[in-house]
């Protein structure tokens, strides 16, 4: 027999199931346990940058809102540097660039509040249009989603960005791009994401 | 102002035939929550390669001890009482330190603390059902807690879900990012179960069944499972592989 690679296999994924709000948002179950619960803010008060308002719902095969989702944000500053010391990069103080937020029980409306992310250099000197990082899991979904959230003002920078251009179907990049509109004076963008289905959310094996 | 890096090494692909499948036709809720088309394989970045770092200063020091975190003074909830410890390592076999593991559950009669669970085992009013922690230097956790109770679940119209404790992990990427479930050694539910049976391989299921650890039992007072959890090991040469000239 050839030699062992002494590899250790990663540990198997289950689903969060429909009570992960007890572990990761024990608020939203119906309970105050941490004196703080994480995630909650992800850009700080310091971060420069566009304050920005996301939102959306998650939609399942049938077309009707999933109501027990918990999605995780990881995102750059606008300057483009993740707060991750490999990195390299400095980010202002307070800013975190992750957060988690659930869908509404009633409406399965999600929204988080941050800054908008600068453009962020990838692999082989190509830059990345700026983008959020989105990983969703739910009851019924085995292993956590990964998808990316572009900006629809970004049309340039999308237009060239490494990781929308290896989506060989372009309506289907389509499904990555955020809708920007106001709202009471503030930036809000759109992003509906479809589980299954004709407009099913592009979601990546990372 | 330093310049973010690029040159970061990679993790090692997923192997999707370990991890259950996103459609699981026996886990009925998966049916309409499963992506039909492929997903796109991306190449990491540094998007993937960074990730969430937590510290002590997001926790308090009790929030591993879910006997006492939630439990009125001078009481401790119903059950069995147990100590569930590992370690977090890499697929290279290193340890993952300073990552926060968090984790829930149902109380001793199978029934959990949330506003949409109705079964009809009570409420223990000394047990809350979760915890977090940050491992140590070596990759260590530590929680204590009670065994939770099985629970019916509408699948088909007798499951039963075995004994589990819910877990979540970060590791340093966003590319290493998991949620599983812990069962127990021995329970006779675990093979009937279609959350279970979603993960296609025995062994992969064998690596979810955490075993009793009587070496780390507390005499008198507390039994003990260790569970050791394993995330995406990484390269160890950069990604910035081009050659010269291509
Ligand atoms: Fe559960």
């Amino acid at each position: 027999m050839p030699q062992q690679l002494d590899y250790l296999k990663e540990t198997p994924s289950q689903t969060a199931g429909p009570y992960v709000h007890i572990g990761l948002a024990p608020g939203a179950a119906g309970f105050q346990i941490y004196d703080q619960e994480l995630g909650q803010d992800i850009a700080g008060p310091n971060a420069a940058g566009e304050r920005i308002r996301v939102e959306g719902l998650v939609i399942d095969g049938i077309g009707s809102p999933v109501k027990d989702v918990l999605l995780e944000a990881w995102q750059a500053n606008s300057a483009g540097v993740y707060a991750h010391p490999e990195h390299g990069g400095e980010v202002e103080e307070g800013f975190r660039g992750w957060g988690r937020v659930i869908t509404d029980f009633e409406t399965g409306e999600w929204a988080f509040e941050t800054v908008k992310p600068g453009p962020v250099m990838g692999r082989n000197g190509q830059m990345m249009a700026p983008h959020i990082n989105l990983w969703i899991v739910a009851r019924g979904i085995n292993i956590g989603l990964n998808t990316r959230l572009y900006f629809e003002d970004e049309a340039e920078a999308n237009a060239s960005d490494p990781i929308i251009n290896v989506i060989e179907w372009e309506k289907r990049r389509e499904t990555l791009i955020a809708k920007r509109s106001e709202r009471d004076g503030q930036t809000v963008y759109r992003f509906d994401i479809c589980l299954q289905g004709e407009d099913e959310t592009v979601f990546f094996d990372i | 102002m330093t310049k973010p890096n690029q040159n970061m090494a990679e993790y090692y692909q997923r192997d999707r035939r370990w991890h259950p499948p996103a459609y699981a036709k026996d886990y009925k809720t998966s049916v309409a929550r499963s992506p039909k088309f492929s997903l796109i394989s991306l190449e990491n970045t540094p998007s993937e390669i960074t990730g969430p770092r937590f510290g002590h200063n997001d926790l308090a020091p009790t929030d591993n001890d879910l006997i006492s975190n939630y439990a009125q003074p001078g009481e401790s909830p119903i059950g069995e009482r147990i100590i569930v410890h590992g370690r977090v390592l890499d697929e290279n076999a290193r340890p993952v330190p300073n990552t926060l593991v968090e984790i829930w559950q149902a109380n001793a009669g199978g029934r959990y603390r949330h506003k949409k669970d109705t079964y009809l085992a009570p409420i223990d009013p000394n047990f809350g059902g979760c915890g977090r922690t940050i491992t140590d230097e070596n990759g260590y956790y530590y929680f204590r807690t009670v065994k939770p109770g099985a629970y019916p679940w509408r699948n088909w119209v007798n499951d039963w879900r075995p004994a589990h404790i819910h877990v979540s992990v970060f590791g340093s990427a966003f590319a290493q990012r998991l949620i599983t479930q812990l069962y127990f050694e021995g329970d006779p539910l675990i093979k009937s179960c279609p959350i279970v049976a979603t993960i296609p391989d025995p062994d992969a299921i064998e690596q979810l069944i955490a075993r009793l650890d009587m070496n780390a039992t507390i005499p008198l007072d507390t039994i003990a499972y260790k569970f050791d959890i394993v995330l995406r090991g990484r390269r160890s040469t950069l990604f910035e592989n081009r050659l010269e000239g291509n």
